[in-house]
């Protein structure tokens, strides 16, 4: 898929691609809605995800962005509206990299967990080790293998989290506020696998709330507010100044309701 | 008073000499509880997580009528699985009343309604953190019960144990399917109820004091299980 040497090769796949171009991306959401219990969570959401920088995703609390994130990570099927990966009705398996705003780990070790992955993915035994040393060091967390993964700080989880969505070589990688919480340090790893990805030609759709990120990252910013999207905007025109009354107001630190 | 004084004495003689007759119904009892309790597992580890993780006709109706099993008295499965293996019974055929094996099987029926709804609760209150993450890997069903088992195996553990302490106290059930037989299907709870009935009260006294101990060991082992389950939890 991605030619590039082992160093430079995010998942530390150095076996070789498993899919090729094109075969997830373009992912086009189409008038999607969500509606839950009578609730419509998301409305009219129409938003196409191609190339291989960061769609920065912003919006108040409660607007919707970790439902959108499910939506195109397709572990919720959208009410109205459709969406398709490369022209499918269901992405590719293993094709989109997830990594919750709440980190889910595994009763195990730092290691065992990527282990747990790996094997997902469909990495034999053998191969398994020498990937969890590359990845474990991608996450600087050499030193933590063998800890149990809960027993990690925030940081150290979300960054273990951040490499064990990389190891399936996704095409997509959808990130939900990686770094709420985090330090500049633990930040500044986050953001360097990201660039990484972005080099790797992997597409990156990023929550944050923190506003020096989203300038450092993004490539474009979508904003989302009550569950519509109010605009779709290249970064360097949104910071300058955003299209949208309610992203203006979330900008200048207002209060939306 | 006289009396329970000198039984108390000799039930101790009875323990500390490991008396033979003693030691024969305390190793038939724990073996019959614990193969009844490794069976009840080996159907209720897996019957549970797929009622709490599958997808198939019946899941809910099954889960209550599981639920409802676990508060069976004892005496009925004894009944039931007398009827079964009673000479004129559809199991007849293989002798199995009155032997040991007779009372395996009736605890393995008392004991896995315990181990499956435990294993469900267990299980589904770690999927609903574990879901989307597992769905996001396309585990296979098997295998996402194989992992939410495995991640659950210390709450897990309290499930066995209290089916180990369900069985081992149990009466009912294996005084009508095993018949209290000397040598051959008497266990300590069923030694313990003839004894005191006869007035031999020095072995029922031993065997209780044993069944008590037996009893706070499990209950200890429950709670430092379920303490370092906690600590993994919140870790
Ligand atoms: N399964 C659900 N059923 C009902 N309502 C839901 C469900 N999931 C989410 N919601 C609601 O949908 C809205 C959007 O939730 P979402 O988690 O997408 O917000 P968010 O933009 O990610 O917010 P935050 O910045 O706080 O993470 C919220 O009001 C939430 O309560
Ligand atoms: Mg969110």
């Amino acid at each position: 898929m991605r030619d590039l040497p082992v160093d430079g090769d995010v998942s530390g796949n150095a076996a070789g691609p498993r899919r090729r171009d094109g075969e997830t991306l373009p992912v086009v959401l189409d008038q999607v809605g969500y509606a839950a219990r009578d609730a419509a969570l998301i409305g009219d959401l129409s938003l196409t995800l191609e190339g291989a920088d960061v769609t920065v995703l912003m919006g108040p609390n409660g607007a919707g962005k970790s439902l959108t994130l499910r939506l195109i990570a397709g572990l919720l099927k959208p009410t109205s509206g459709t969406i398709r990966w490369a022209g499918r009705e269901t992405p590719l398996r293993h094709s989109v990299g997830l990594v919750f705003q709440r980190p889910v780990m595994l009763r195990r070790t730092v290691r065992a967990n990527l282990d747990h992955a790996l094997a997902a993915y469909g990495v034999p035994r053998g191969a398994r080790a020498e990937r969890i040393a590359h990845l474990l060091s991608l996450a600087q967390l050499e030193d933590r293998g063998e800890r149990p993964a809960r027993v990690l700080s925030a940081g150290e989880q979300q960054r273990l989290s951040m490499v064990r969505a990389l190891a399936a070589d996704p095409d997509l990688l959808l990130l939900d506020e990686p770094t709420a919480s985090l330090d500049p340090q633990s930040t500044a790893i986050i953001e360097g696998l990201v660039h990484r990805a972005a080099d790797a030609g992997v597409k990156t759709v990023l929550v944050t709330h923190q506003r020096g990120q989203a300038r450092r990252m993004a490539g474009e910013v979508a904003f989302i507010h009550r569950g519509r999207l109010t605009e779709v905007t290249p970064a360097r025109r949104f910071f300058d100044r955003p299209q949208s009354d309610a992203a203006r107001a979330y900008m200048a630190g207002e209060l939306l309701v | 008073m006289q009396d329970f004084g000198a039984a108390f004495a000799e039930a101790f003689r009875l323990i500390v000499s490991g008396d033979a007759a003693l030691m024969e119904i305390v190793l038939l009892s724990l073996r019959v509880t614990f193969t009844a309790v490794f069976f009840a597992c080996l159907i209720g580890l897996p019957l549970g997580a797929a009622l709490a993780v599958g997808r198939f006709p019946g899941r809910g109706a099954i889960t209550v009528f599981v639920n409802a099993l676990m508060g069976l008295p004892p005496v009925v499965v004894g009944l039931v699985v007398y009827m079964m293996l009673s000479a004129a019974g559809p199991l007849g055929v293989l002798q199995l009343l009155y032997t040991p094996t007779a009372m395996v099987i009736a605890q393995t029926i008392l004991v896995t309604p315990i181990v499956a709804a435990l294993t469900r609760q267990v299980v589904a209150d770690l999927n609903a953190e574990y879901d989307e993450y597992l769905r996001s890997l396309y585990l296979p069903r098997g295998r996402m019960m194989a992992t939410l088992l495995w991640d659950a195996r210390h709450s897990l553990l309290t499930a066995a144990l209290a089916g180990l302490g369900r069985a081992f106290a149990e009466v009912g059930a294996v005084m009508i399917v095993g018949g209290n037989i000397n040598h051959v299907t008497r266990v300590m709870t069923t030694a313990i109820a003839l004894e005191t009935s006869r007035g031999e009260l020095a072995l029922a006294l031993g065997l209780g004091i044993i069944l008590v101990v037996m009893s706070v060991t499990i209950n200890a082992a429950l709670m430092s299980v379920r303490h370092t389950a906690e600590r993994h939890v919140h870790a």
